[in-house]
């Protein structure tokens, strides 16, 4: 299949082009950041998504499918900006979809839509809520974003489009939202909480990113990898320490002496787990990551040593 | 006799069927090494403190989904605990019972922890939904938080029934086991609840002795388990028709209430 991909230049993005490569696909890539050392064989263009010059990638090229990675999820981003990339070019990129004939699109979003409190539960299905929207209001942006995905699987029907909820990554590329906050040798805990933390290896979760093209899938799929852990085992097995802090004092210092910054929303996140439920993309692709949990804190583990 | 305990629990952990990972935690957060400390403080108290007598433990299904339904009393949930200790002291093998806690201990420090590493996830119908499906041991007191509220002179009574516990059998095909937990009023003789305290505190109340403080007393205790109650039905009937399956629970339940206060002398 000829597919193309936003953000390829993203360490996900390369990963999934790669497999995508080496299963006899033919690629191409959209993003405003370089990829140097790209393979030869898939042609990235330099430009953002939400210009008219993205477009015309579509008419040219013509993909049959499409993997939507062009999201930020940098606390860092100012709000609007953040607004205009995660909303405007997830629409953009699937009007063009729909205009130019794509039979799949693929959006990646994140299992922290579900939002984390004391009275939710484990292992969400993809029926539940976006709890997210109240209880960390900065992800509002990527929950819309997830919403209006999914919204074409009504609007327009004669496209598969699949919306993906990853958990988080960690390897060895060190990225990602739980890759910064282990990153700092001091990680602090909400003292008296503990909260099952899933995550899966980076190259697994790009691997499952690329299982879902070509199969004709649609609808909203949990995307996990083992056996969730309790935060401090996490922090333990990464080589950091972990530093449990009475809530008010730990709000005030984020973001100071060497703690990570984390927006307010995010201490429920270290308080409550916020875990989910897999079995329908793994019965529905054959899924099953490859790395355990003692491999993927260890390669993140070695590469932050 | 004190390590003896320590020993004998530890083993008894070690020996349930559950799916731990080499860290020892499984799916939900519980751990190993938890269990074995709470379940040495439980030991002692089960064994030593309110010496626990335990009837019908054999009704109790040894491997798959099961909920164990009871009555509630006592200021704070002592039944509760000691229906964990005889699960895993007193059945062979050793089970786990998975309680459905109070929502608020999980917005506690520390609460939250230890309710969550020793399998007492926050009663919501999904995690009763989740352990049944992983075929774990549910124990459930319909009556809720209006069951441990009841007074001393309450003791003997039974608040009403959810309907919530019959459907969610149905649902997922699980048999209950009624039982009856004989001197929870006596442990706990409640004279009153201070409930706006208890708001204060993040808790729905805190109950009042007449000794003042929420402690409670040395008094055997006993669990009596019936018979496996294999309700008919897809969990889809209108509500008339759950609460008739929820009044014979009751009933039984009731009934086994009845037994342990004739076994005590007592007319009931």
């Amino acid at each position: 299949m000829r597919v193309l991909i936003t953000g390829i230049a993203g360490h996900i993005g390369r990963k999934v082009a790669q497999y995508l490569l080496a299963r006899g696909h033919t690629v191409a890539g959209i993003d405003r950041r370089p990829w140097p050392d790209a393979p030869k064989a898939i042609e990235i263009v330099a430009v953002d998504v939400r210009k008219r010059a993205a477009e015309e990638v579509f008419r040219r090229r013509r993909p049959e499918a499409l993997i939507h990675l062009a999201t930020v999820t940098h606390f860092q981003t100012d709000l609007e900006e953040r607004y205009r990339v995660n909303l405007g070019g997830t629409r953009a990129v699937f009007e063009h979809c729909h205009s130019w004939g794509v039979k799949e699109a693929v959006f990646v979003g994140r299992h922290t839509f579900y939002g984390a409190a004391p009275d939710t539960p484990l292992y969400h299905t993809e029926a539940d809520p976006p709890l997210a929207v109240s209880t960390f209001p900065e992800l509002a942006d990527l929950v819309a974003s997830d919403l209006f995905a999914s919204s074409a699987l009504w609007r327009w029907p004669e496209m598969s489009t699949v919306v993906l909820r990853t958990c988080y990554t960690l390897g060895p590329s060190l990225t990602g939202t739980l890759a910064s906050f282990l990153r700092p040798r001091r990680v602090p805990t909400v003292l008296g909480f503990d909260p099952l933390f899933q995550f899966m290896h980076e190259d697994d979760c790009a691997r499952a990113i690329a299982e879902t093209v070509g199969r004709g899938m649609r609808g909203t799929f949990n995307v996990a990898g083992p056996q969730a852990i309790p935060l401090s085992l996490l922090i333990k097995m990464a080589g950091r320490r972990n530093v449990p802090l009475p809530e008010p004092l730990l709000t005030g210092l984020l973001g100071r002496f060497g703690f990570a910054s984390l927006p307010r929303g995010a201490v429920n996140h270290i308080k409550y787990p916020c875990v989910v439920d897999d079995a329908v993309f793994r019965s529905t692709t054959g899924f099953a990551p490859e790395f355990d949990e003692a491999q993927t804190v260890g390669s993140f583990r070695w590469a932050a040593s | 006799m004190a390590s003896a305990l320590v020993t004998d629990i530890k083993a008894r952990v070690d020996r349930l069927e559950i799916a731990f990972n080499r860290d020892g935690y499984d799916k939900f957060g519980t751990s190993k090494k938890h269990l074995a400390i709470f379940f040495t403080a439980l030991g002692w108290l089960y064994r030593s403190y309110f010496r626990v007598k335990v009837t019908g433990i054999e009704h109790v299904p040894k491997r798959g989904r099961a909920m164990l339904v009871g009555n509630h009393s006592g200021g704070y949930a002592v039944d509760g605990a000691m229906v964990l200790a005889s699960a895993l002291l007193d059945m062979e093998p050793p089970r786990l019972a998975h309680g459905m806690a109070e929502k608020f201990l999980n917005a506690m420090p520390v609460a939250s922890l230890w309710t969550n590493r020793v399998g007492q996830l926050t009663g919501l119908p999904e995690h009763a939904v989740q352990l049944l499906e992983d075929e774990r041991l549910l124990m459930v007191f319909p009556e809720g938080a209006r069951g441990t509220a009841k007074l001393y002179k309450e003791r003997w009574s039974l608040v009403g029934f959810g309907q919530g516990f019959v459907r969610l059998a149905l649902q997922t095909k699980t048999p209950i086991v009624p039982l009856a937990f004989i001197g929870g009023g006596d442990v706990m003789p409640t004279v009153m609840n201070l409930y706006k305290l208890g708001k204060l505190l993040g808790a729905p109340y805190i109950p009042l002795t007449p000794y003042l403080l929420p402690v409670p007393l040395p008094r055997p205790c006993e669990i009596i388990y019936g018979e496996p109650m294999r309700l008919p039905g897809t969990g889809n009937e209108d509500d008339e028709h759950i609460e008739k399956l929820v009044a014979q629970v009751k009933e039984r339940v009731h009934e086994l209430m009845d037994e342990g206060r004739r076994r005590r002398g007592e007319r009931p």
